[in-house]
């Protein structure tokens, strides 16, 4: 498997009024071409922020760390994103090689500009085709994506398609670049069970056709056991757990992981509570010592888990935890 | 069987659309709805978005307008018929009846410290006399919801999703309601908080004794909170049935189509489910027949002509659908 993006030591603070407040904190993972990584998080872990780096696409009072690097593998070669300053060279990377996809489709489209002219447009930005080109696979793009009577469909704005078809012709238009990457932030949050089940179906096929890269962020798990091959955990900022999708949901090893998995109501069991994951993520502003998740874990082992932070121990060669349970059970063993 | 505290019988809400005096249309968002919800109960509705679920749970708080049928409250002090609902009894009315919103962050006034939220409508309603009285009352609802005297001096801006949400409970329930509509409340919150809050919601529910009605997308959340869940499709209601049984054997179509549609935690049993098509059609151009006939994978052809009636299943499971016999073995 060859490599599509590698992000090392990624370390990403905003500038804010009150200080620097750390977003992301040393985060490393990689992606394979053709791979669908699934990456949750409560609300403020920093999933967003991260995936949004991989376009260098966080606001103006982003600060990375000189340590943070975050490389794509082109068809014509690497390219260090971050190092990336004029629009122009970034072009590359935003809908070029990767494509995002956001939650809410109604707030991504222009709503006075029609579904067409927006595909249109970024087509002839990031290629050279002719207009008519561009038209032409913009609608098979809305057809293959499933939208019904396309090219009645190009012609009409945001505000006529459901919930749903919007998303459809959100992933339309991402997937019309051919890009190598597709970040998927929280895509089928807002719409319904039955629509988010035909969305995932739609992506599913969409990876086997294309063999793209996606990057899938949402806080369902369920969500993920249904389109990921691996899992990357995060909590307030860290990278907490990474593992392939059947270890990390059947056997999660950190404390926070396990939490999640026993806060999801399950249908199989109706008698068992439910069991939250007390107490409140921090604020970022109190980021807490030691391990971050220390002052809300219940496997909590002692002082060491104030004061040191835990460093990555894997529990088998595809699955890392950082957490000081299983670096100490690492030593002693 | 004890008395229903709400009932609902054929109700409808209309809404008039039509553009000019020649072309009057009516949007039917509920469609000849009835219901009982039994006193003490955790009454659970879901449906898609566009199914009226919200609707109904506006027009038995008397801020949808009822436009067909009957809404009755009974708690055993007062009995209210909601269409002729108004002056000082209406006023009783929003005491006894209160609603939890969605979204904890657009609920709550930026400006206004927790005590002073909490405390708003006991001001509004005017069932505190002195200062005293009020801060009394707002520290004994919020330490119910676990609110700390701390918290009340504070803004909402420095609460967690949460943590605001605790506090629009608390705020709902400072008037001493009987019944209480929770609309998507857990929606906006964090798979670790929602936990928290459902918890919550059900004891505060068994500590006095209120009755809710719990509006809901989420049928694995519904399914732990619930005793009774009601299904809608298009301002109607398709089947109802106590949260067991239910969830055991489902009879109509779309309830079987929505348990199949969550997403699996098992990453092996992915695409084996069948997968509803098509989405709910608009509620001005509705279908003939069973509504849901368009998207259902059973519909013969009584069912474009012919609209089914709620028919007796079991012990309190009705189902709306034509053919619900002949699909019992059929698997979602």
């Amino acid at each position: 498997m060859t490599s599509l993006i590698d992000v090392e030591n990624l370390t990403l603070k905003f500038r804010t009024d009150e200080g620097l407040i750390t977003a992301v904190d040393n985060v490393s993972f990689s992606l394979n071409k053709g791979e669908v990584m699934g990456l949750v998080g409560e609300s403020g872990s920093g999933k967003s922020v991260t995936a949004k780096s991989l376009m260098h696409l966080n606001a103006r009072n982003a600060v990375y760390t000189p340590e943070s690097k975050i490389t794509l593998h082109t068809d014509t070669g690497p390219v260090d994103v971050l190092s990336l300053k004029k629009p122009s060279e970034m072009q590359v990377v935003r809908g070029g090689a990767i494509s995002m996809i956001f939650q809410e489709p109604m707030a991504s489209f222009a709503p006075a500009i029609t579904i067409g002219s927006q595909m249109v447009e970024q087509l002839m930005l990031h290629s050279d085709m002719s207009k008519a080109k561009a038209k032409e696979i913009s609608v098979e793009m809305l057809d293959r994506v499933g939208i019904s009577d396309p090219s009645k469909r190009f012609d009409q704005y945001a505000f006529e398609l459901s919930g749903g078809m919007r998303q459809r012709a959100m992933i339309a238009m991402a997937l019309s670049t051919k890009p190598k990457l597709l970040i998927a932030d929280e895509p089928t949050t807002a719409l319904d069970v039955t629509i988010q089940a035909q969305v995932i179906d739609l992506m599913k096929d969409l990876v086997d056709e294309f063999h793209m890269g996606i990057i899938f962020i949402t806080h369902d798990l369920g969500v993920i056991a249904q389109t990921a091959d691996k899992v990357c955990v995060m909590y307030l900022g860290k990278l907490i757990e990474e593992g392939p999708v059947r270890e990390v949901i059947r056997n999660p090893k950190h404390p926070y992981t396990q939490g999640l998995l026993a806060a999801l109501p399950r249908l199989d069991d109706l008698d068992s509570p439910l069991t939250p994951v007390p107490g409140d993520i921090p604020s970022p502003l109190e980021r807490p010592s030691g391990c971050v998740f220390h002052t809300r874990c219940p496997q909590i082992i002692g002082d060491v888990c104030r004061r040191d932070l835990p460093t990555d121990t894997k529990v088998d060669p595809t699955h890392r935890v950082a957490c000081h349970l299983h670096s100490a059970k690492e030593a002693q063993g | 069987m004890s008395t229903p505290l709400i009932k609902a019988d054929n109700l409808t809400v209309g809404y008039n659309i039509g553009k000019s005096l020649l072309s009057k249309q009516v949007l039917k968002a509920v469609n000849g709805v009835s219901l009982e919800i039994e006193k003490g109960s955790f009454f659970g509705l879901v449906g898609e978005s566009g199914s009226g679920k919200t609707t109904l749970g506006r027009a038995l708080l008397k801020a949808a307008p009822i436009t067909g049928g009957g809404a009755f409250y009974d708690d055993g002090e007062v009995r209210y018929d909601l269409t002729s609902l108004q002056g000082a009894q209406l006023k009783d009315y929003r005491k006894r009846a209160q609603l939890i919103f969605q979204d904890p962050y657009a609920a709550l006034s930026p400006r206004m410290t927790v005590r002073d939220i909490i405390a708003e409508p006991l001001e509004v309603m005017g069932l505190t006399k002195t200062r005293a009285e009020t801060d009394e009352r707002v520290r004994e609802i919020a330490a119910k919801c676990r609110l700390n005297l701390e918290h009340l001096r504070r803004f909402p801006h420095a609460f967690s999703g949460g943590q605001r949400q605790r506090i629009s409970i608390a705020r709902a329930l400072v008037s001493g309601p009987q019944f209480v509509v929770a609309d998507e409340s857990v929606a906006a919150l964090d798979v670790s908080i929602q936990a928290d809050v459902l918890n919550l919601l059900k004891q505060i529910q068994r500590d006095m004794g209120l009755t809710f009605l719990f509006i809901s997308h989420d049928l694995s959340v519904v399914a732990h909170t619930c005793d009774h869940v009601a299904v809608m499709y298009l301002g109607r209601l398709v089947e109802t049935a106590p949260t067991r049984k239910l969830f055991e054997a489902p009879r109509h179509p779309y309830t079987k189509a929505l348990f199949s549609a969550i997403p699996s935690l098992d990453p092996d049993d992915r695409g084996r489910a069948q997968k509803l098509t098509g989405e709910i059609p608009s509620p001005t151009n509705q279908p003939s027949g069973c509504k849901f006939h368009t998207r259902c994978p059973h519909a013969i052809d009584l069912c474009k002509s012919q609209e089914p009636t709620l028919e007796h299943v079991g012990d309190q499971h009705e189902v709306s659908c034509h053919r619900w016999r002949e699909l019992i073995e059929v698997p979602a």
